[in-house]
């Protein structure tokens, strides 16, 4: 077990808005070269999960720790002592708070993707990648202003147009990024997200909206770019299919709890999750 | 492509020598009194201060209204620094000459001026630049008020002047003589070509991320307070220039001229321009001058047609034209004159193998 690092770890998160808890207590782990999914019903609180781990949201209660470090921890504060109404209330008093905003925990090397597509709509595909390789620049604004990183700004610029590329969108480059249909958005997404030099990459239902053919050729996209960059994988994604094809381990979200974890063959056969997305008669 | 790269790079000097050399002439023939001089002055100074308010709302999303605060800050700064020392006891008459005993050169005064306004722009901004859309605008537009009540306080008089007129100091008349248009024209094309190099720089980039979508932005890891402090220091630094070129225009300075109105008026130009278009700000800045302060003139006067008057015409119609005016382009024309875009971006390809400046 000790040659298995963990690159990712949620331990007891619970996050409680107003009195509406949408995680509650939830623990797991992505170990490093792993693809691990995350599903659930719809209000299950995967995004909400993924907003914890990128910084988007403070949760309220639990620890996420990356590479070991911890990212966020949190107890309840303030209104919440009282109004808290998840689990282990107690076991994170004594440890002192820790709150990075997004634009740090991307510069730890967490990279994600959104469910909604969030990509810059009056840049074309290729700023849309270049503006995001500007977190690892070492010019500061004088030096970029009067030209004098000429040699980075042309990394930057070969770096983006090889990662477009990579993800084959090198021949609309110069197209405007939102007039890409839906499947090239996605795609071009990733490229964006791999241009912040992530170690973790986060995907938010990346087959949404894509037909079976485009899904099945996502898994073999996706499996590819981990083994070429190096990546731990963590997704949220409803299309079972690719879930079954290319995880490794799945875990099962019900309403903000954590019913099942294991492998694919696991998984499917677990009656708790196939009560919990097909629906049990009552009896 | 390299080649077609030089020469838009030749083209497109030659296009602002034959700009500068248009003003020169236009100067030499008809005089420096000329309306035409007068709107090309004041065409340019309003076409700095319009780029810089671009910056923050049409690049960076920031919907500012402190512009005109940021003026008053630099014009007074300019204006006190240069007021020479012999005429500093007949201008702070009422307040023993003055505190400050020293003057400074025009280009020096200027520059201070631009660090001073950007020096309050960054302890304004820590505060303020947590507020998002409306509020921003509220704050912003509560500090302009605040500074230009601040200025006519009587305890700091000795620096102000409190509520009287600052004069005296080196204005257009008097820098360049028989070369305002020239001056003018080079410290404005000097602070945009400075716009120009940041909006095409990787830290432009990263600010038109924000103005397109904050949460992505911070996602890749642009840090958004960082960079909207950046945003909003560089361009009170160019309002507070665009202050002090105002105050050379004017000839004299009083508090009282830098209402909001003047923010509005620039807000107007930028809007009309296209938001995301420096040519668009200068181009619409000089139409607005020209509208304003000459073609639609006549308006405010009567006119009689024989025996008859023409109805309507008569002093402040001008204002309700022009109102109308910009109630069309709003309702109509909303993305301006240039939509987003440069002029000299107009039929060609964006992005990687476009060649866009770099």
């Amino acid at each position: 077990m000790s040659e298995v690092k963990n690159v990712l770890r949620l331990e007891n998160i619970t996050m409680q808005f107003g009195g509406v808890v949408a995680i509650n207590n939830l623990s797991l782990q992505v170990n490093e070269g792993e693809i691990v999914a995350l599903i659930g019903p719809n209000g299950a609180g995967k995004t909400t999960a993924f907003n914890c781990v990128t910084g988007v949201y403070e949760p309220t209660n639990g620890a996420v720790y990356f590479h070991g470090k911890p990212i966020a921890v949190n107890h309840p504060q303030g209104k919440m002592v009282r109004q808290y109404a998840g689990e282990l209330a107690n076991k994170y008093r004594e440890t002192r708070p820790v709150v990075y905003s997004p634009d740090r925990i991307t510069a730890m090397g967490i990279a994600r993707t959104f469910q909604n597509i969030r990509l810059f709509k009056s840049q074309t595909a290729f700023e849309n990648v270049l503006i995001a390789t500007h977190l690892r620049r070492s010019s500061n604004l004088f030096t970029a202003a009067f030209r004098l990183n000429l040699r980075e700004e042309r990394r930057m610029r070969e770096k983006a147009m090889s990662l477009l590329e990579t993800v084959g969108l090198a021949e609309e480059a110069d197209e405007l990024a939102t007039s890409l249909p839906y499947g090239k958005q996605r795609r071009l997404e990733i490229a964006r997200a791999l241009a912040t030099d992530p170690t973790l990459l986060l995907l938010d239902e990346p087959a949404a909206g894509m037909n079976p053919q485009e899904t099945d050729e996502l898994g073999e996209f996706i499996v590819d770019i981990k083994n070429r960059f190096n990546l731990t994988v963590f997704m949220i994604e409803h299309h079972m299919n690719l879930v079954m094809d290319i995880s490794d381990r799945i875990y099962v979200l019900d309403f903000g709890r954590q019913i099942a974890e294991g492998t694919p063959q696991e998984i499917q056969q677990n009656p708790v999750v196939i009560a919990a997305y097909l629906g049990v008669e009552e009896e | 492509m390299k080649e077609r790269k030089n020469a838009r790079l030749i083209l497109s000097l030659l296009g602002v020598a034959a700009i500068y050399f248009l003003g020169w002439f236009i100067e030499q023939r008809s005089g420096s009194k000329s309306m035409v001089v007068t709107v090309l002055q004041k065409g340019a100074v309003y076409a700095l201060i319009a780029v810089s308010m671009n910056l923050l709302n049409g690049f960076v999303g920031l919907f500012s209204l402190g512009q005109a605060g940021f003026m008053l800050v630099g014009a007074y700064t300019y204006a006190i620094l240069t007021i020479p020392m012999a005429k500093r006891a007949a201008v702070y008459q009422y307040y023993d000459g003055g505190w400050v005993q020293f003057t400074v050169g025009v280009i020096p005064a200027m520059i201070a001026a631009g660090l001073i306004a950007a020096v309050f722009a960054a302890l304004i901004g820590i505060p303020v630049l947590r507020l998002k859309g409306d509020y921003l605008a509220i704050a912003t537009l509560g500090f302009a008020e605040i500074i230009r009540a601040i200025v006519q306080w009587d305890t700091i008089g000795p620096l102000t002047n409190g509520s009287n007129l600052l004069k005296t100091y080196p204005t257009l008349k008097n820098i360049m003589p028989g070369n305002s248009v020239l001056f003018v024209f080079l410290v404005v094309g000097v602070c945009i070509g400075l716009i120009l190099l940041i909006i095409n720089s990787t830290y432009g980039r990263a600010m038109k991320a924000i103005r397109d979508d904050e949460i992505a932005a911070e996602a890749m890891g642009i840090n958004l307070f960082h960079h909207k402090q950046m945003a909003f220091v560089i361009s009170s630094f160019f309002a507070g220039v665009g202050g002090a070129l105002l105050a050379m225009y004017q000839g004299s300075l009083q508090a009282n001229s830098f209402k909001s109105s003047m923010t509005y008026e620039i807000l107007l130009i930028v809007v009309i321009g296209g938001l995301g278009s420096v040519s668009g700000s200068v181009i619409a800045s000089f139409l607005f001058i020209a509208a304003s302060e000459w073609w639609l003139r006549f308006l405010d006067s009567e006119m009689l047609v024989g025996d008859f008057k023409v109805p309507l015409l008569a002093p402040g119609f001008r204002m309700v034209v022009f109102s109308v005016v910009i109630m069309v382009v709003v309702l109509f024309f909303r993305r301006g004159i240039m939509g987003d875009r440069e002029l000299w971006e107009i039929g060609r390809r964006r992005g990687a193998k476009g060649g866009r400046i770099q």
